[in-house]
C-alpha cells in the first residue's frame, strides 16, 4: 500500500473543531514494541479502510499502568490511571477500543470507581461489530481451508469472557479454525500476565509459552491467531524455540483482518 | 431396659453436638479474623450462582469422572440423611422406622436410599482407585504429603463403613420382620441389602436383635462422628461451599480493586480538592496476615477440598514453578487455625508475630501470572488469585521486595510512561510508518 496514512490524534481533531466517534487507545507494545507495531498498523489501515471516525492520543497516552498494579504497586497504577482519566476526561472521551487486552481490562474495569467511565471495547470486538454491519467485507474466501488455530489471552477470556468475537471473525474469513485443548475458559496462558512479561520467569522445568506453543503447534495450524500484542510475542518466541519458523506463523486477528483485505 | 437406651441416645446426641456447634464457633471466629466486608449487592444473582455451583455443581462436571462421581456421592449424602431425620426420632422416643406410615413412598425411599447406598460404595472405591492406583497427579503434589492425604483417604473409607452399617442394618432388619419379630413391624423394600441376609441366617431371634442394634447403634454414631470429624477435615466443604458460592465476585474476574487508601493519597498529591483529609493514611497495604485479608479469603480456606483442580490447571504449577494455588489455601487455612489457636490461648487481642509470608515464599507470589486459571478451576468459586495478589501488594509496597526488573519496569511507567525505556516523546513515532 503506498498511499500514506495520516493517524489523526484527539488534540489535532479538537484544534479543527472536530471530534472523533472512538478513541484508538494503543498502548505501550503497539506503540514502541517492533512486533506489536505491525499489529498497530495493521488495525489503523482496517480503520482507515472502513472510514471510522477515530483518533489516538499520540503522546499524550501513558501506561495505563496495569503491569504496576498486577506487580503490586497499587500507588504507581493509581498514579497512572488519574493522570489517564485526567487525559481522557478532558476531552470527552465516550467509547475507547484498544489491540492489547490488559489496556482494555484495565480502562473498562478498573478506572471507573476512580472517575473514568468509558465504553470500551477490544478491537476484535470492533472488527466482529463491522464484520456484522457489513462495513468490513472479505473477498473471495481469502484464507479458505486454512487451517488457523486460536489463542484465548487469559485478559480478553477468563478476564472478561469474550470468546467468540475473535472466532466470529475467523469464521468471516472462511478459515478452518483448529481448537487447541485448552481453549475458552479453560484456555492457558502464554505466561506474559501479571508483569511476567518484565521479568524473568521463576525458576521452574519449562517455559510456559513453550507448553503453550507446543500445544497450538500439535493442531497442525499454520496460523496461530492471537488478540494480544504480549501473547503474539510469547508465541513468537515459542514458535523460534521449536524451530517452526517459516512453517507457522502467530498474527494477531488484525494482521490476519489486513492480510485477507490486501492493505 | 428400652429407656436406658433412649436415654443413653440422648446423651451421646447432645455431646456429639456440643462439640460440633463449638468447633463450628471456632471456626467461624477465625473466619472473622480477616477484615470486615460488607457483602450484599445483587442478592439475586447470589442466591443463583449458590443453586448453580454449589446445590447444582455446575463446574464438577467440567472434569466427568470425577463430576459424575462426585454427583453420586453427593446426592447419597444428602438423600439418606433424611433417613438419618428417622434414626434421630427413634433413638429419642424408643419407636423404630418411625416414618414407615407413609407406606409405599416410606418403601420406595428405603429402597431408593439403597441403591444410593450400594452407588456412594462403589463411587469411593473408584475415588481411592484414582488417587492410589491411577496416582492422578495432583493428588501428590508436595502439599498432599501427610495429613492432607490421610484426611482424604479416612474421608472415603468412613463413608464406605457408614454405608456398609447402613445396609447391614436393613438386612438384620429384613430378617426380623420375616420372622415377625415383635416390634420390628414390615416396612421398606430392600433391594441391595436384601442379597446380605444370609450373613443373619440361622441366628435366634434374641441374637438378631442384638446384631440390629449394634448395626443401628454403629450407623448412628459413625454419622455423629463423621459430623465431628468434618470440622477439623477438608470435607468442611459440605456446608461451606453453599456461602462460599453466595459470597463469591460478582465483577469480571479481570478486575483487581483499586484501594480506597491509595485513591485518598493520591487524591491528595493530584487534586487535593478531591481528597478526603481526615481520612487517617492506611496502616498497612496489603496483606501481611490472614487478618489483612477479606474474610471471605478465609471463609473460602476453610471450604476448600483440596482437590486441586487449581493447581493442575495452574500454568506456573504445569511448568514446574514453585506455586500451587491448593497450597495457598491450605496455608491460609492452617494459618488462621494457628493464630485462633494463640488468640484462645492468650486473648482476642494477642497475635502471635508470625505471618502468612512464613508459610508463603516470595518465590510462589512472584510466579503467578494473574491468568485466573484457578479462579477458574475451582468447582465451588474459591479465588486463590485475590490471596497472592494481595500478598504481593504488601511485599511490593510495605516491603520494596521485587525483582530488579520490575523495579525498572516500575521505574520507567513512572519517568518514562512506559514500562521500558523508551522516551515518550517517541510514543506515536510508528505513525510516520504507515
Amino acid at each position: 500500500m503506498s498511499e500514506q496514512i495520516h493517524v489523526p490524534t484527539v488534540a489535532e481533531l479538537v484544534a479543527k473543531g472536530e471530534k472523533a466517534d472512538i478513541l484508538f487507545w494503543v498502548g505501550c507494545a503497539g506503540s514502541f514494541d517492533e512486533r506489536a507495531q505491525k499489529i498497530t498498523k495493521a488495525f489503523v489501515k482496517i480503520l482507515h479502510n472502513v472510514g471510522l471516525n477515530y483518533a489516538i492520543l499520540g503522546t499524550e497516552e501513558s501506561c495505563t499502568g496495569d503491569p504496576a498494579k498486577r506487580a503490586g504497586n497499587e500507588f504507581l497504577f493509581q498514579m497512572q490511571a488519574m493522570a489517564n482519566i485526567a487525559t481522557l476526561n478532558a476531552y470527552e472521551i465516550t467509547k475507547i477500543v484498544t489491540t492489547c487486552p490488559h489496556c482494555f481490562n484495565t480502562i473498562k474495569n478498573e478506572y471507573p470507581s476512580l472517575g473514568g467511565k468509558y465504553e470500551v471495547i477490544h478491537h476484535t470486538q470492533l472488527l466482529q461489530e463491522l464484520i456484522d454491519e457489513g462495513k468490513l467485507t472479505f473477498g473471495e474466501d481469502p484464507f479458505k481451508g486454512k487451517k488457523i488455530t486460536y489463542h484465548d489471552s487469559c485478559y480478553l477470556g477468563r478476564a472478561n469472557g469474550v470468546y467468540d468475537a475473535p472466532r466470529r471473525i475467523l469464521e468471516a474469513m472462511d478459515a478452518e479454525l483448529v481448537e487447541m485443548k485448552r481453549c475458552r475458559k479453560n484456555g492457558l496462558c502464554c505466561g506474559a500476565g501479571g508483569a511476567q512479561m518484565f521479568k524473568e520467569a521463576e525458576p521452574g522445568n519449562k517455559e510456559i509459552n513453550i507448553e503453550r506453543t507446543e500445544e497450538a503447534i500439535e493442531t497442525g495450524a499454520s496460523i496461530i491467531s492471537a488478540n494480544c500484542p504480549f501473547c503474539t510475542t510469547m508465541m513468537g518466541d515459542g514458535i523460534k524455540h521449536a524451530n517452526k519458523e517459516g512453517e507457522v506463523e502467530v498474527l494477531d486477528l488484525a494482521e490476519l483482518v489486513a492480510q485477507a483485505k490486501d492493505l | 431396659m428400652q429407656y436406658r437406651e433412649q436415654i443413653l441416645f440422648i446423651i451421646v446426641l447432645s455431646v456429639a453436638l456440643y462439640f460440633f456447634v463449638k468447633k463450628i464457633q471456632k471456626i467461624r471466629r477465625n473466619i472473622f479474623l480477616g477484615k470486615d466486608e460488607t457483602i450484599s449487592d445483587n442478592k439475586p444473582e447470589r442466591w443463583k450462582t449458590m443453586a448453580r455451583v454449589a446445590l447444582g455443581q455446575s463446574k464438577m462436571v467440567v472434569r466427568p469422572v470425577a463430576g459424575i462421581m462426585h454427583i453420586i456421592i453427593y446426592v447419597g449424602f444428602v438423600l439418606i440423611n433424611i433417613e438419618v431425620l428417622e434414626i434421630l426420632i427413634d433413638g429419642i422416643f424408643g419407636t423404630h422406622r418411625f416414618l414407615a406410615f407413609l407406606g409405599p413412598v416410606y418403601n420406595a425411599a428405603i429402597g431408593f436410599f439403597e441403591i444410593l447406598a450400594a452407588l456412594v460404595f462403589v463411587a469411593c472405591v473408584i475415588f481411592l482407585a484414582r488417587r492410589f492406583i491411577a496416582k492422578i497427579p495432583r493428588f501428590h503434589s508436595p502439599e498432599m504429603k501427610g495429613w492432607a492425604t490421610a484426611d482424604a483417604t479416612y474421608i472415603l473409607i468412613i463413608e464406605m463403613v457408614l454405608m456398609v452399617a447402613l445396609l447391614k442394618m436393613n438386612a438384620v432388619d429384613q430378617v426380623l420382620q420375616d420372622i415377625n419379630a415383635d416390634h420390628y413391624i414390615a416396612a421398606g423394600s430392600f433391594p441391595v441389602s436384601y442379597y446380605l441376609t444370609g450373613f443373619f441366617e440361622g441366628y435366634s431371634e434374641s441374637t438378631l436383635v442384638v446384631f440390629e442394634r449394634v448395626f443401628w447403634w454403629f450407623h448412628i454414631l459413625g454419622i455423629l462422628f463423621f459430623l465431628n470429624y468434618v470440622p477439623y477435615s477438608k470435607h468442611l466443604h459440605i456446608f461451606l461451599a453453599f456461602p462460599n458460592t453466595w459470597y463469591s465476585r460478582l465483577q469480571p474476574a479481570g478486575e483487581f480493586d483499586n484501594m480506597p487508601e491509595i485513591t485518598n493519597e493520591v487524591n491528595l498529591m493530584m487534586d487535593p480538592s478531591k481528597a478526603d483529609p481526615n481520612m487517617p493514611p492506611p496502616e498497612k497495604f496489603g496483606a501481611n496476615d490472614v487478618t489483612d485479608l477479606s474474610w471471605t479469603s478465609l471463609l473460602g480456606a476453610y471450604a476448600c477440598t483440596e482437590c486441586g483442580r487449581c493447581t493442575s490447571s495452574c500454568p506456573a504449577n504445569m511448568t514446574g514453578k514453585k506455586l500451587s494455588p491448593r497450597k495457598i489455601m491450605m496455608d491460609t487455612r492452617d494459618r488462621a487455625e494457628e493464630l485462633g489457636k494463640a488468640k484462645d490461648e492468650n486473648g482476642a487481642d494477642y497475635h502471635d508475630g508470625k505471618s502468612l509470608h512464613d508459610m508463603i515464599s516470595q518465590e510462589e507470589l512472584l510466579a503467578c501470572t494473574t491468568c485466573n486459571a484457578c479462579v477458574e478451576a475451582c468447582p465451588i468459586n474459591i479465588n486463590p488469585l485475590e490471596i497472592i495478589y494481595q500478598m504481593r501488594q504488601y511485599q511490593t509496597l510495605e516491603k520494596s521486595a521485587m525483582p530488579q526488573e520490575w523495579a525498572m519496569m516500575n521505574s520507567n511507567i513512572e519517568n518514562n510512561q512506559a514500562p521500558w525505556q523508551f522516551s515518550p516523546s517517541d510514543r506515536a513515532n510508528w505513525t510516520k510508518e504507515i
